[in-house]
């Protein structure tokens, strides 16, 4: 039965997330098969998995745009979600994106708050077809950010950015997540980025969480730390980014 | 594991500088915009074909090629239309004109657009009223003048019902169009932002199905012109199409063709105005402008 409850009253303030035995399948063919998980309030998951196993479908089906699932799914009715690609309207200018479907018309200067925090503030009253990829990504994770959600839904928010700009855009999240102390699925397919910013990393494959591991490494956190270069090693080998293809990294660093 | 960086061997390379160059492939400058710029504004651009037909008509005329009693000369249709003018006869008619398209207009939006919304907002709506706006749509409206005489007299009404018909269907077909080709990932963006059935409608649908809906103003604007000719030669005391009538029993062509010009300037006008609209409204689109 699809079950699709949501509102303070019917979660247990104990979990942020709550799904069990989530089946969904498109056209007989199952991408998502008696998937369970929970994530804490205030909890940063990362969700890793190779491309096309069903981590979007997984995003879709917590934000409440896909209902056609079997299991049970409960999620906090404040859920923000930043899509794989910007999805911005057209015809709303940067700023009136950002701000769009909140109560109570809330003055242009929010949106101006929201945008400066991903460095976008100068092109607020921009049409969205002048952005560039990676400033319309960030309009559309500002526009999540926005909304101060309890559940803060990204699908690769930082995919289009450059090493600089997604540091900043990471540190972003990093402090909504710790100042609003909301529960974060990240979608990523960057291990090092998962290692950065999560306390749990997850594995998809096969249409369940076939691993998780916890980072227990005090924050904030140095990518050359041996500890993360172990967590980062195990991740990709469950990955199945193999002894070989590693080789052939270290070969190309000496040459 | 090493790689070689060891110089390439230059002897050889020398030996093959024939060849070399062939391979090399040939370049070529791409020009500037600003290099491309064209020497005439846009509009003085556009004025040039009308004008050489002017010039040309005029020619045939003062060469006695074209006879007068075929088609008047442009000279004398300029002062036929100043006299007009003058007497009040022109401004009269266009007034009354202008008013009947206007009502038509209305009507006919309100009516076509309407519909639109209900069958493309709602698949109930759409079962409901789609084949039969269709089906409407394949009689040809202009084949129901004697209809609408016979139901609705010689007045006004069967005028404005005329041009409110023409207006309605390419508007409905449009904007129907227009709202179903809204991207479903913006109405799913729009609903995880937290938009209401409402907000979903007035902020990402209706938006997305404007450049449909002028394109529908566009093929109605025209489609009421046609109407209003035929309206008013069938059956009219009074406008452009009367005017046009009453000019075709003294053999005036003079003042035909300035009624002719008259619709033409005011289909033109029109078309205008809705340019103007689509520069405003539509400045989000990230189509192509042409070169
Ligand atoms: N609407 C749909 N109809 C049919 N199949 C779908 C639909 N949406 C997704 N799928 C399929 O479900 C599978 C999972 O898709 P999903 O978008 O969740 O992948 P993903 O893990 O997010 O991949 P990526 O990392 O490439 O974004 C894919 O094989 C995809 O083809
Ligand atoms: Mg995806």
């Amino acid at each position: 039965m699809a079950t699709d409850v949501h509102g303070p009253l019917t979660v247990p303030a104990a979990d942020a997330v709550r799904i069990d035995g989530l089946t969904r399948s498109f056209d007989g063919r199952t991408v998502i098969g008696g998937l369970d998980l929970t994530v804490a309030p205030g909890e940063f998951v990362a969700l890793l998995g190779r491309s096309g196993c069903g981590k979007s479908t997984l995003l879709r089906v917590l934000a409440g745009l896909d209902r056609d699932f079997q299991g049970t799914v409960l999620v906090p009715r404040r859920r923000a979600v930043a899509f794989q690609a910007p999805r911005l309207m057209p015809w709303k200018r940067v700023w009136r994106n950002v701000l769009l479907g909140l109560p109570d018309r809330p003055p242009r200067e929010r949106a101006v708050t929201a945008l400066a925090e991903v460095g976008l503030e100068h092109r607020a009253d921009a049409w969205p077809k002048t952005l560039s990829g990676g400033e319309a990504q960030r309009a559309s994770l500002a526009r999540a950010l926005v909304r101060e959600p309890d559940l803060l839904l990204l699908d690769e928010p930082f995919g289009a950015l450059d090493a600089l700009t997604r540091i900043r855009a990471q540190r972003q999240v990093a402090e909504v997540w710790q100042r609003r102390g909301c529960a974060v699925l990240l979608v990523t397919h960057d291990v090092e980025e998962a290692v950065l910013l999560a306390d749990r990393v997850l594995v998809m494959d096969g249409g369940v969480i076939a691993h998780q591991a916890p980072v227990d490494l005090p924050r904030p956190r140095d990518v050359g730390d041996p500890g993360f270069t172990r967590l980062r090693a195990e991740l990709l080998d469950r990955l199945g980014v193999g002894a070989p293809a590693a080789a052939a990294t270290v070969t190309i660093d000496a040459a | 594991m090493t790689v070689d960086h060891a110089p390439p061997d230059i002897s050889g390379i020398s030996q093959q500088t024939l060849s070399v160059s062939a391979d090399a492939p040939d370049l070529e400058p791409i020009a500037s915009a600003a290099t491309r710029r064209r020497s005439l504004p846009r509009g003085l651009r556009r004025a040039t074909g009308p004008v050489l037909l002017l010039a040309l008509w005029q020619l045939f005329s003062s060469t006695g090629l074209l006879p007068s009693n075929i088609l008047a000369a442009p000279s004398a249709i300029a002062r036929t239309a100043s006299g007009l003018i003058a007497d009040g006869t022109l401004p009269s008619a266009m007034a009354v004109s202008l008013q009947r398209v206007t009502i038509g207009l209305a009507f006919g939006a309100v009516a076509g657009i309407g519909l639109a919304l209900l069958s493309g907002l709602s698949r109930l709506g759409e079962d409901l009223i789609d084949t039969t706006v269709h089906m409407l749509r394949a009689v040809p409206f202009i084949g129901m003048i004697p209809l609408f005489i016979i139901w609705l007299g010689i007045g006004e009404t069967p005028k404005i019902t005329l041009i409110a018909l023409g207006v309605a269907f390419p508007l409905y077909l449009n904007v129907h169009a227009g709202i179903r080709s809204v991207d479903d990932q913006l109405i799913e963006a729009g609903a995880s932002l937290g938009l209401t059935r409402w907000g979903l409608i007035r902020h990402v649908i209706l938006p997305g199905a404007l450049p449909g809906a002028m394109t529908g103003l566009r093929f109605s604007l025209a489609s009421a012109w046609l109407a209003l000719v035929f309206g008013e030669t069938v059956n009219a005391d009074d406008g452009i199409g009367f005017l046009m009538n009453q000019a075709r029993e003294f053999f005036r062509t003079d003042i035909i063709v300035v009624c002719l010009l008259i619709y033409s300037f005011l289909g033109i006008a029109a078309d205008l105005v809705v340019r103007a609209l689509e520069r405003l409204l539509l400045q989000w689109r990230p189509t192509f402008t042409g070169r």
